[in-house]
């Protein structure tokens, strides 16, 4: 027995091995993990740094795989952020285009970095710069503190003196249809930084996202203030420096159209 | 000697003999130095002070680049030309009026008829075309304006269409008028 066990253990132990042998280590039948070729694109993203402010802005440069980086132009920030440089500044939040902090000019045009796809053509730089025309806390950061102001100002909130007596106010489903193309609006400012009007009257004119707002209170069947709102964009300078431009429609990445807003407030303030 | 060279052992070795000596100096080096920095660095501020921060700081903010950066689109670039237009056709309108007040007897048709025709046809073209383009266009783009106005082509859609009608009307009447 003491001669023999070791020799059946063996060959227990061995058939245990043909068997895993069998089952599990043959590779040709496993998926290989797949070796993604090295895809290096450049970003060159626009810096500024408050605390060496004698230094001009500059575009520096920063390359990264893309096959190890995710789809949008947010994931790249990311990535740069976190495995190059952390200095990199960036407003960012939902990564899903309902909070409108990644809003930047990406390749020209104003759009949220988390909606936007990085572009797969390698031959091409992507460059990368905060919102046009705006002061600049750092990097990639505007001072949006006008533009908030500003949306404050037309008193973005239901004023009625009338509430109904029991319950809510109601609303037609024709009235509320009216209201849908406006209330999506989440603020990025996209499309007021892109306006050239807005470019070079931003401390007067009010910009095409706040006046499609000053136009969802006035199209509000439930607000009865909308004589007062249209009296406060009577002026020159408040609504009538849109020229019918089109680049906030253009550039919303909500796919919403203020410049379409900004033509009904005209046609109803030219009816009255 | 040859041999540990050989190795690349030297640098280490020659290390190892001054170790304990070197390295006490650099803890304490170290040490000290983190001492001083941190006391440098920090600083009591009141809670005014912070506005008093931001406000220095907000008077070096850089205004970002918008029109060198932003994509050329029939959008802007167009409006851009509408105003371009708009101030040329002024101010050849206000330039030749005045100039007629001015001296009434060199500005009028006849004179400017009779130097047109002395002028070869190449500059007769040329001239014509420089007049033709910005005048075309102002026009039509002036109609779009107007449809615009009264709610009509309100899409990103429409106002891309409209353009390119623009365009096209504009380059055929343009080419109408200088061989006219």
């Amino acid at each position: 027995m003491s001669v023999l066990s070791p020799a059946i253990r063996r060959l227990a132990r061995a058939s245990i091995a043909d068997a895993r042998a069998f089952t599990t280590s043959s590779s040709r039948l496993q998926a290989e993990p797949l070796q993604k070729p090295v895809m290096n694109k450049e970003f060159k993203i626009y810096r500024w740094n408050p605390d060496e402010p004698a230094k001009k802005p500059t575009l520096q440069s920063y390359t990264i795989d893309l096959n190890q980086t995710g789809p949008m132009v947010l994931d790249a920030l990311i990535k740069i952020k976190n495995e190059i440089d952390p200095t990199l500044t960036f407003r960012r939040s939902c990564r899903e285009g309902i909070c409108g902090s990644c809003a930047m000019n990406i390749n020209g045009q104003n759009t949220l970095a988390c909606l936007c796809r990085i572009d797969r053509d390698t031959s091409k730089d992507s460059k990368i710069y905060p919102l046009p025309h705006m002061y600049i806390v750092k990097d990639l950061v505007p001072d949006l503190t006008q533009f908030y102001k500003q949306y404050k100002s037309i008193q973005p909130y239901l004023q009625n003196d009338n509430p109904p007596e029991k319950g809510e106010f109601l609303q037609s489903q024709e009235d509320r249809r009216k209201l849908d193309g406006l209330y999506e609006c989440i603020l990025c400012a996209c499309c007021s930084t892109s306006c050239p009007s807005y470019w070079w009257n931003q401390d007067e004119y009010l910009g095409p996202a706040t006046l499609m707002q000053a136009y969802r209170w006035i199209a509000d069947s439930r607000d009865s203030n909308g004589a007062k709102r249209k009296e406060y964009l009577q002026n020159e300078m408040s609504m009538y420096r849109c020229h019918t431009i089109f680049n906030c429609a253009r550039t919303c990445p909500k796919g919403l159209n203020p410049a379409a807003a900004i033509a009904k407030i005209k046609l109803e303030l030219a009816a009255d | 000697m040859l041999s540990t060279r050989a190795l690349g052992l030297t640098p280490s070795l020659r290390q190892a003999a001054f170790s304990s000596a070197r390295n006490h100096a650099l803890k304490n080096a170290i040490r000290s130095s983190i001492i001083v920095r941190r006391s440098v660095q920090t600083q009591s501020l009141k809670p005014e002070d912070g506005t008093t921060i931001l406000n220095k700081q907000r008077l070096q903010r850089p205004s970002s680049p918008h029109f060198t950066i932003y994509q050329p689109q029939l959008t802007w670039i167009g409006s851009i030309f509408n105003r371009v237009t708009g101030v040329a056709l002024s101010v050849l309108l206000y330039g030749f009026s005045l100039a007629y007040l001015v001296a009434p007897g060199s500005f009028d048709s006849t004179h400017v008829i009779e130097f047109v025709g002395g002028l070869p046809d190449a500059v007769k073209y040329a001239g014509k075309f420089i007049l033709a383009l910005p005048f075309t266009f102002h026009s039509f783009n002036g109609i779009r304006h107007l449809l615009w106005d009264s709610g009509k082509f309100l899409t990103v859609k429409g106002a891309y269409s409209s353009g390119y009608a623009v365009l096209g009307a504009t380059a055929l009447s343009t080419l109408y008028l200088m061989f006219q």
